[in-house]
C-alpha cells in the first residue's frame, strides 16, 4: 500500500499554514516534530476532562488522572518493549534524562581512576552532564572517534575499553549527522567488561523501532517532543537491577516512602526518580503520539522516509559546490551541508523568507564540526509528513541562495 | 544621526520582497570598509553561535569611529547600518540612540536574543565602548 502522505498531512494542523507567504516547508524535525491532532486532542482533553494531581487524592479525578499516567507508562513500556513498567522514568526530556542517570550513577560508581565513554558525535547533552560528574568525582571522559563518512570508528572503541570503565553513553542516532550507530554491537562489547551502556535515543524513537531487550541496553533516553508528543516529557529506561542500586536524583514529593528529620526512605521503583508532581498531561500526550505512530506502522514510516532520504540526497548532490556531511552507510533522513563559500546562516535566512524551515549552527555538536574544521552546517531533517515537492522547494531555493550569495 | 536612520528607512520602504531587502544587505556588505585581519582575533570577537562579528572601537577627535566585520554576509550588511548610524560620533550620542531603524526596516528579529547571531551583543558592546570612552574623557 501506498503512502498516504496527503492523508497523513491533514493530521498536523500546522502543516497547513503559511511563512512569508508561502506554504511552510518544515524541514527542523531533528530539533522538534510537530504534533497531530491526535496529540493535541489528547492533551485537551485532559485539562478540560480529567485534570488532577496524580498519586495524590482518594477523589474520583485524581484516581482517573493516575490511572491514566500508568496507562501511559505502560504504553511506553509496551513501545520499547522493557520488562516492566518500573523501569520507564518519566522525565522531563532526553537532557532530565541523561542528568539525572549522570547524576545518580555517577554518585555510586565514579571516582578517581574511573572512566567514562562517550562519543565525538554525541549532543552536547550527552558529554556536559558527564564531563560535569566526572570533573565533581574526579573520573576522565574518554571519546570514541567518528571516521569522514560519520561512523564511530568501533576498533579505537575497543582500544578505549578497559577496567577502568563504568559507563558507556553513546547516542543511537546523531542529530547532526544521521548515523545509525551499532548500539547492539557497543553493548555487546561494554558487557564483556560489566560495563553498562546508556543509549541516548532522541533522534532514533521517530525513525526506529527501539527494542531495549534486543539491543540489551542498560539505559535508554529520549523526548515526547522529537517522537510527535508533547513537550517536556521524556523518557528513562533503566533495567530494574541497575535502577535499584542507583541514588535518586532529586528529592521531593512522591519519590519518598516515609519523611522525618532524622531520616527520609524512598519510594519503590520507578516513583524513586520521580520527584514533584509529573507532567502527567504530557505523558498521556506522549502516549497518544506512540499509538498514532503504531497506527501508520514504523516499518512503512521508516520506508517513506528512506525514500525522501535518497530522493533529497540526489537533489542536493545537483546543487553546485554543494558537500554534504555525514555519509554514512546507515543513516536516517538527516541532511547536514554546506555550499562552498556561502555560510549557512546566510542561506537559512534566504530560505526562512521562502517558507524554508531548517535549522542552521552546529546543531549542539560542536566536536562534530571541529571535527570537520567548520563552524557550522545547514540541517534538512526530515520526517514522514514531508514530500519529494517540498523537497524540489528545497532545491530550488538553494539554487537561489547560490545566486545570491554564489 | 536620527536623519541617518531616517535615510535608511527611507531606502529599504523601496523594497517590497524580503529576499531584495536582503539583496540591498549583501550589497551593503559589500560597502563596509575591510576590518584589518590583524584585528580578527578573539579580541575583538563577539561570539553568536550562529554568526560571528569582530568589533573595535577608536577615538579619533573626541568621536568614537567603530570598523566591524562579519563572516556571515547579511548580519555584515546589517553590521554596516550600524556603523552607518553609530560610527564618528560623540559618545554621548551614542548611547543615547534609539536604534529605531532597525524595527521599521524590519530588521527586528536579527537583534533578537534567539537569533544569536552575534548583532545584539555588537549593538551593547557598541555602547558599552561609548560609556567606557565617556567616562574616561570625564576623568581627564
Amino acid at each position: 500500500m501506498d503512502f498516504e502522505v496527503d492523508k497523513i498531512r491533514q493530521d498536523f494542523p500546522l502543516l497547513s499554514q503559511k511563512v512569508h507567504g508561502h506554504p511552510i516547508v518544515y524541514f527542523d524535525n531533528g530539533a522538534t516534530t510537530q504534533k497531530p491532532r491526535q496529540v493535541i486532542d489528547t492533551v485537551r482533553r485532559y485539562y478540560e476532562e480529567e485534570n488532577a494531581s496524580i498519586h495524590r487524592g482518594v477523589h474520583f479525578l485524581s484516581e482517573r488522572s493516575t490511572e491514566t499516567y500508568e496507562k501511559a507508562r505502560e504504553k511506553v513500556r509496551k513501545y520499547i518493549n522493557a520488562a516492566s513498567t518500573n523501569e520507564v522514568i518519566f522525565t522531563s526530556g532526553t537532557t532530565g534524562s541523561i542528568n539525572a542517570l549522570a547524576f545518580s550513577f555517577g554518585e555510586k560508581h565514579l571516582g578517581p581512576g574511573t572512566e567514562v565513554i562517550i562519543s565525538e558525535m554525541e549532543h552536547h547533552s550527552n558529554i556536559v552532564p558527564w564531563q560535569m560528574v566526572c570533573e565533581r568525582k574526579g573520573a576522565s571522559l574518554k571519546v570514541i572517534p567518528f571516521n569522514t563518512k560519520g561512523e564511530l570508528v568501533m576498533a579505537e572503541f575497543k582500544k578505549l575499553l578497559s577496567d577502568r570503565t563504568r559507563i558507556v553513553a553513546v547516542t543511537h542516532i546523531s542529530n547532526s549527522l544521521g548515523t545509525i550507530n551499532p548500539v547492539k554491537d557497543i553493548i555487546r562489547l561494554a558487557h564483556k567488561f560489566e560495563v553498562p551502556v546508556l543509549v541516548d535515543g532522541a533522534q532514533a524513537l521517530p525513525h526506529e523501532s527501539i527494542d531495549v531487550q534486543d539491543l540489551d541496553a542498560d539505559f535508554y533516553a529520549f523526548s515526547g517532543h522529537k517522537v510527535y508528543g508533547p513537550n517536556g516529557i521524556g523518557v528513562l529506561y533503566g533495567k530494574e537491577k541497575n535502577l535499584y542500586d542507583l541514588p535518586p536524583y532529586q528529592g521531593g514529593g512522591d519519590m519518598v516512602d516515609c519523611v522525618s528529620f532524622e531520616k527520609t526512605t524512598y519510594n519503590q521503583l520507578p516513583y524513586k526518580f520521580e520527584a514533584g508532581t509529573m507532567n502527567y498531561i504530557g505523558a498521556s500526550g506522549l502516549a497518544a503520539a506512540l499509538d498514532y505512530i503504531s497506527e501508520i506502522g514504523l516499518k512503512r514510516i521508516r520506508d517513506y522516509e528512506r525514500s525522501l532520504l535518497e530522493y533529497a540526497t540526489m537533489k542536493l548532490m545537483t546543487v553546485p559546490g554543494l558537500e554534504i556531511y555525514g555519509n554514512a552507510a546507515k543513516k536516517i533522513s538527516i541532511l547536514s551541508f554546506l555550499m562552498d563559500g556561502i555560510h549557512p546562516y546566510d542561506a537559512g535566512m534566504v530560505l526562512d523568507k521562502l517558507g524554508i524551515a531548517v535549522r542552521t549552527g552546529t546543531h549542539c555538536t560542536q566536536p562534530v564540526m571541529d571535527h570537520f574544521k567548520i563552524t557550522g552546517t545547514l540541517r534538512a531533517s526530515l520526517a514522514f509528513y514531508n514530500t519529494t515537492g517540498e523537497i524540489d522547494r528545497l532545491h530550488a531555493g538553494l539554487h537561489r541562495v547560490r545566486d545570491m550569495f554564489g | 544621526m536620527n536623519e541617518i536612520q531616517e535615510e535608511i528607512i527611507a531606502e529599504f520602504e523601496v523594497f517590497e520582497d524580503w529576499l531584495d531587502k536582503y539583496n540591498y544587505l549583501i550589497e551593503l556588505s559589500n560597502d563596509l570598509p575591510i576590518m584589518d585581519p590583524k584585528y580578527k582575533t578573539s579580541e575583538y570577537l563577539i561570539n553568536g553561535c550562529q554568526s560571528k562579528v569582530w568589533l573595535r572601537a577608536d577615538l579619533v577627535d573626541e568621536k568614537i569611529r567603530f570598523t566591524a566585520d562579519s563572516d556571515a554576509i547579511i548580519t555584515k550588511g546589517i553590521v554596516s547600518l550600524l556603523i552607518r548610524v553609530l560610527s564618528d560620533r560623540y559618545p554621548a550620542e551614542i548611547m543615547d540612540t534609539d536604534l529605531v531603524f532597525i524595527d521599521r526596516i524590519g530588521l527586528r528579529e536579527n537583534l533578537s536574543p534567539t537569533r544569536s547571531n552575534g548583532l545584539l551583543s555588537m549593538v551593547k558592546q557598541m555602547k558599552l565602548y561609548a560609556l567606557a570612552y565617556k567616562t574616561k574623557m570625564a576623568q581627564q
